[in-house]
């Protein structure tokens, strides 16, 4: 199983102008640990909310590339926007579901996915264009090159240990993170 | 299904016309039968992206994404998907995202159905507490000056504005052929 920090770090890795946003709880922390960046938009709440953030943009800048980055929870509280997105078909959205089958926030309480609820099925019914399952840190390369060039809708469900991580804590005023995305997307 | 009646202008169209002027370019919303004429007018306009959602909820995100992406979104619910909102709604006030909602009204008015009252009843306390400012609209003559009003808040400010269309304006629920 992949550790989560070599992971998002691996798919950040050159990212240019790829527009990110990150689910709340670790996915944030794993984003940030990976480098602070102003085209960053990290969620402290809003829970079940991440895909619907990146499809908003991806509607607003279809020239663009925009990775939502989440853990399996928000996914899952957050399953209908799947269907969603799949009645928009967005070319230049990816999800990246950084699946360690528990709610790390709350002490490791077993998800859904856990139970083998399969996440990659969901996005192929809800007919998102890609939708794969990956466990190897070899695989990071492949899931890059989606991100920058892969045709949405797309969703990789990466199977990452459960380990705790330390947390990295970024920007949480919610006015400042958003002020400086919408600046930096202006001159990307 | 719901057709407007009021001849001397029709309220969706004004809506609308607000929509067009503001340059709203994302609409999100459940389909409902007020906003059937609304939700047409949107889905035939090429520069407006229509979105329809499964839960309301997911419309407060896709107003954040389309904020950052430089776009201006509106979303169109019902009273009950106020309900469905809430924790959503701390993403708009939590950074300050303009938004434009338009509530239809059911559980008020003439309601046929109690299931609806309950919700109909808290709608505008609880866009309240959410930190929204709330305008309501009884007649079609107010719909032009009020989302006019509502539009310019919520978008020169970054305020969170909602307009709740009164199931008088709506007209009641037709249960009977």
């Amino acid at each position: 199983m992949l550790d989560r920090r070599e992971l998002v770090r691996d798919l950040l890795i050159d990212r240019g102008d790829l527009l990110v946003v990150c689910g709340l709880g670790s996915a944030t922390y794993d984003v940030a640990a990976a480098g602070d960046h102003a085209l960053n938009f990290y969620l402290w709440g809003a829970m079940g909310g991440a895909a619907m953030i990146g499809l908003g943009l991806a509607l607003a800048r279809p020239q663009k590339r925009v990775a939502v980055l989440t853990g399996d929870g928000d996914m899952l509280m957050g399953l209908g926007s799947l269907a969603t997105i799949g009645v928009q078909q967005p070319k230049n959205l990816a999800i990246v579901v950084l699946d360690n089958a528990h709610y790390g926030e709350t002490g490791m309480q077993p998800s859904h996915t856990f139970s083998g609820i399969d996440l990659v099925a969901a996005a192929l019914a809800c007919r998102f264009t890609q939708a794969r399952a990956v466990s190897r840190l070899e695989e990071a390369a492949e899931v890059r090159a989606l991100l920058h060039s892969g045709q949405g809708p797309l969703l990789v469900n990466a199977r990452i240990s459960h380990e705790d991580t330390p947390r990295v804590l970024p920007l949480r005023d919610g006015h400042a993170i958003k002020r400086r995305f919408i600046a930096a997307v202006d001159s990307a | 299904m719901h057709t407007p009646t009021n001849l001397k202008t029709s309220w969706p169209d004004a809506i609308f016309a607000h929509f067009r002027r503001v340059g709203i370019r994302q609409v999100g919303y459940v389909p409902d039968a007020g906003h059937s004429r609304l939700i047409e007018l949107c889905r035939d306009d090429p520069d407006i992206a229509d979105v329809v959602l499964t839960t309301e909820e997911e419309g407060v995100g896709l107003v954040a994404g389309a904020a950052l992406g430089g776009q201006r979104a509106a979303l169109l619910m019902q009273s009950s998907g106020v309900g469905n909102c809430i924790n959503m709604f701390s993403l708009l006030r939590n950074c300050g995202f303009g938004c434009v909602v338009l509530v239809t009204m059911r559980g008020e008015f003439g309601e046929f159905n109690p299931w609806q009252v309950p919700m109909g009843a808290i709608t505008e306390d609880v866009l309240r507490l959410a930190g929204f400012l709330t305008y309501r609209i009884e007649d079609a003559d107010a719909v032009d000056d009020i989302v006019g009003a509502g539009c310019d808040m919520a978008f020169d400010g970054d305020l969170q504005v909602a307009i709740l269309l009164g199931q008088r304006l709506i007209g009641r629920k037709q249960w009977t052929k």
